[in-house]
C-alpha cells in the first residue's frame, strides 16, 4: 500500500522536474558538449577539418592573446573586487548601523546603477571618459588640472574597472546588507550597551555573522570577472588601440569565432574558460571554509 | 587597533552615562563624518545619471559646449524624444517591442520550469533527487555568457539563428531560480496543509494547482522579476544570435547606434538621440526595480543567507 502511493509520488516528482531537465539539457548539457566535440578539431591548410584531440587547448595555452587576457582579468580580480567588495561592505556596515542620516536614500541610489542595463552603463561612462563632451574632461578643465585620458592604452583596463565598481557595488552592498539584517539584534545589543564602538562591533560580530553572504559576492565577481565582455566590445570602437583582440578572455572567444572565423578554437576557448571560473570559485569556496574552521 | 583599545565593559561611575546611551541608541544616534561620507559616495553613484538626464536635454550643440551636470540653453528633450522614435522609420519602437517581449516570455517560462522542479525538490522525496539538484547546483555556477558561443555553435547548425527563439529559449534555464524555489517552497508551503489535502483526497497535482501555487506566488515573482531583468539587459546572446536589424533588442540596437555616431564623429546628429534613447531605456527597469523592491530583496537575501 504505501509503496504503491510511494510510487505514484515519485512519478509526480519526476513529472514536476521533467519540464525543467528538457529545457535544461537541450540548452545546457546539449551545448556544452556539442562545443567540446567541436574543440577536438581544427581546420588543417592541407585535409581540411581534423582530428587533433587537444591540439587547441595546447594552443590556447601558448597564445599570447589569450594568456594576456587571463593576465588582465587577473589584475582585475585582485585590484577591482576587493576595492568593489570593501565599498559593498562599508557601505553595508554603515547603513546598518543606522549612524548617517538619510540612509534609505542612500542606500537607493547607491544601488540604482544596477538597474541601469550593462549597455547603457559602458556607452554612458564612454561618453563621460570620452575627449568630444566628457564630463570627466570639463571637470578637469574647470579645475586647471591637466588632461587624463582615460581611454589611452595605459588606462583603458583601469577605467572599466572604474566601469564594473561603479554598476556592482550595489549590488554586492544590498546582498551584505540583507544578510546583516538577518542578524537576531540579541546578538550584539548587549554589546553596544556595554559601549563597544561601531567599529569593534561590526568587526567581531557583524562581519563574522555575514560570512557566507561576503562568500558569495566573492564567488559572484570572480565569475563575473572572467565574463567581461560589455566593457570592451562597446569600448573598442572608442578606445581601437588601447582594446586589442584578446582585451578579455571572454572577448577573445568573441573575436575569434566571429572576426576570424575559427568555431573550433572559440569552442576550446569557451570551454577552457568555464573550466578556469569553477577551478576559481572552487579555489575561493575552499579556503574562505578553512578560514572558517580555524576562527 | 582601536577596536582594542575600546574596554569592554565601562567602569560603574559611568552607569548614568550607559543608560543615557542606551537610550540615544534607541533613538538612533546618527554621527556627521559617516553622513558626509556617505552621502559624497552617492554622489558618485548618482552623478553619472544626472549627467545622462542632462545631457538626454540637449541638442548636439549644447552637449559639445554646455557643463555636463546642467541644462543647457535650450530645453531639448521632447524634440530628442521625438527623433528617438522616428530614426530610422521608429526602430527605437520595434527594438523595445522585441525587448519587452524576449523579456516577458523567458521571464514567464523560466518561472514556471523553475517554480515546478523547485518545488518537487523541496516536498518530494524521490530517487535520484540528491543527484539531480548536485547538477543544478553545479550549473549556477556556470552562467549564460560562457554557454552563450556554444549555445550559439549548436544553433547555428541546428538553423536556429536569427529567430527570437535564439534568444528566448537559453533564457529559459534559471538554475539560481531552482535554487531559490526550492529555498522558498520549502517554508512557504507547510507538509502539515499538503497531508490535510491529500486525506480529502485530492490529487498531487490539484495541490499544486490550488494550495501551493498561491503559497509560491511572492517567491514566483522573485523568479520572473531576476529572469526578466537579466533576459532585458542581455547583450551577448542577441549579439551573437541575431543579425536581422528587426529582431533586435533594445540593447544591441542602442550599441550599434551609437557605433555609427562615434564613427561618424562630432558632425554626426546622432549624439542627442543615442543618449536619449539610452535614457529612455532605463526608465522602465528602474520602474520596475522600485515597484517590486520587497520580492528582489527577498532573492538577493535567499542567496546570501542561506547559499
Amino acid at each position: 500500500m504505501t509503496n504503491t502511493i510511494q510510487r505514484k509520488q515519485n512519478l509526480v516528482a519526476y513529472g514536476f522536474v521533467l519540464p525543467f531537465f528538457v529545457v535544461f539539457t537541450t540548452m545546457f548539457i546539449a551545448p556544452l558538449a556539442y562545443s567540446g566535440y567541436l574543440s577536438f578539431f581544427a581546420h588543417k591548410l592541407v585535409g581540411g577539418l581534423q582530428f587533433v584531440a587537444f591540439g587547441n587547448y595546447v594552443r590556447a595555452f601558448q597564445d599570447p592573446a589569450f594568456l594576456y587576457g587571463l593576465g588582465r582579468t587577473a589584475l582585475i580580480l585582485l585590484i577591482q573586487v576587493p576595492i568593489m567588495l570593501g565599498l559593498a561592505l562599508f557601505f553595508a556596515l554603515a547603513l546598518d548601523s543606522g549612524r548617517a542620516r538619510g540612509s534609505k536614500a542612500a542606500r537607493l541610489l547607491i544601488f540604482l546603477p544596477f538597474a541601469v542595463p550593462g549597455v547603457v552603463t559602458v556607452l554612458m561612462w564612454g561618453y563621460l571618459y570620452g575627449q568630444n563632451f566628457g564630463l570627466t574632461g570639463q571637470i578637469t578643465r574647470a579645475l586647471g588640472l591637466p588632461q587624463i585620458n582615460f581611454l589611452s592604452d595605459k588606462l583603458v583596463l583601469f577605467s572599466i574597472m572604474n566601469i564594473v565598481t561603479w554598476a556592482f557595488v550595489g549590488y554586492n552592498m544590498i546582498i551584505m546588507y540583507a544578510a546583516l539584517k538577518a542578524i537576531p539584534p540579541e546578538l550584539y545589543e548587549a554589546a553596544e550597551i556595554d559601549g563597544a564602538s561601531q567599529v569593534r562591533l561590526a568587526w567581531s560580530v557583524k562581519i563574522p555573522m555575514i560570512r557566507p553572504a561576503i562568500l558569495l559576492t566573492i564567488i559572484f565577481s570572480v565569475i563575473g570577472s572572467f565574463q567581461i565582455f560589455n566593457e570592451p566590445k562597446l569600448l573598442v570602437e572608442i578606445a581601437p588601440t588601447g582594446i586589442t583582440q584578446g582585451f578579455t578572455p571572454n572577448f577573445y572567444a568573441f573575436n575569434v569565432a566571429f572576426v576570424n572565423q575559427d568555431l573550433n578554437y572559440a569552442a576550446a576557448i569557451a570551454f577552457l574558460l568555464g573550466f578556469v571560473i569553477m577551478i576559481v570559485s572552487y579555489v575561493v569556496q575552499l579556503s574562505m571554509q578553512k578560514k572558517q574552521v580555524q576562527s | 587597533m582601536t577596536a582594542q583599545l575600546t574596554p569592554v565593559t565601562a567602569p560603574p561611575r559611568e552607569q548614568h552615562k550607559r543608560d543615557k546611551r542606551r537610550k540615544a541608541n534607541r533613538g538612533q544616534r546618527r554621527s556627521n563624518l559617516l553622513t558626509v561620507v556617505l552621502w559624497l559616495a552617492v554622489l558618485y553613484f548618482f552623478l553619472p545619471l544626472v549627467w545622462l538626464f542632462m545631457s538626454a536635454t540637449k541638442d548636439n550643440g549644447d552637449l559639445f559646449t554646455t557643463f555636463g551636470l546642467w541644462f543647457g540653453h535650450d530645453f531639448n528633450l521632447f524634440a530628442n524624444i521625438h527623433d528617438v522614435f522616428t530614426y530610422q522609420d521608429g526602430i527605437y519602437v520595434r527594438w523595445t517591442l522585441n525587448t519587452v517581449l524576449y523579456s516577458c516570455v523567458s521571464a514567464v517560462g523560466a518561472t514556471v520550469l523553475a517554480t515546478m522542479a523547485g518545488y518537487a525538490f523541496a516536498k518530494y522525496k524521490f530517487p535520484g533527487d540528491k543527484a539531480l539538484f548536485a547538477i543544478i547546483l553545479g550549473a549556477i555556477m556556470i552562467p549564460l555568457t560562457a554557454l552563450a558561443i556554444p549555445t550559439y555553435l549548436l544553433f547555428s547548425s541546428a538553423h536556429l539563428t536569427n529567430t527570437p527563439w535564439a534568444v528566448i529559449l537559453p533564457s529559459l534555464v534559471t538554475p539560481f531560480g531552482v535554487f531559490l524555489m526550492r529555498v522558498y517552497a520549502a517554508d512557504a508551503v507547510p507538509d502539515s496543509l499538503m497531508e490535510a489535502a491529500r486525506v480529502d483526497g485530492a490529487g498531487e497535482y490539484r495541490i499544486f494547482r490550488t494550495v501551493s501555487l498561491r503559497l509560491l506566488a511572492p517567491g514566483m515573482v522573485t523568479v520572473m522579476l531576476f529572469t526578466f531583468v537579466a533576459t532585458w539587459n542581455n547583450y551577448f546572446l542577441p549579439l551573437i544570435m541575431l543579425n536581422s536589424g528587426k529582431l533586435l533588442p533594445l540593447t544591441v540596437g542602442l550599441a550599434q547606434q551609437s557605433a555609427t555616431s562615434s564613427a561618424g564623429g562630432g558632425a554626426q546628429a546622432l549624439f542627442s538621440t543615442v543618449i536619449t534613447g539610452a535614457f529612455l531605456s532605463i526608465l522602465p527597469l528602474v520602474v520596475v526595480f522600485l515597484y517590486l523592491q520587497r520580492f528582489w530583496q527577498t532573492g538577493l537575501a535567499t542567496g546570501g543567507v542561506k547559499g
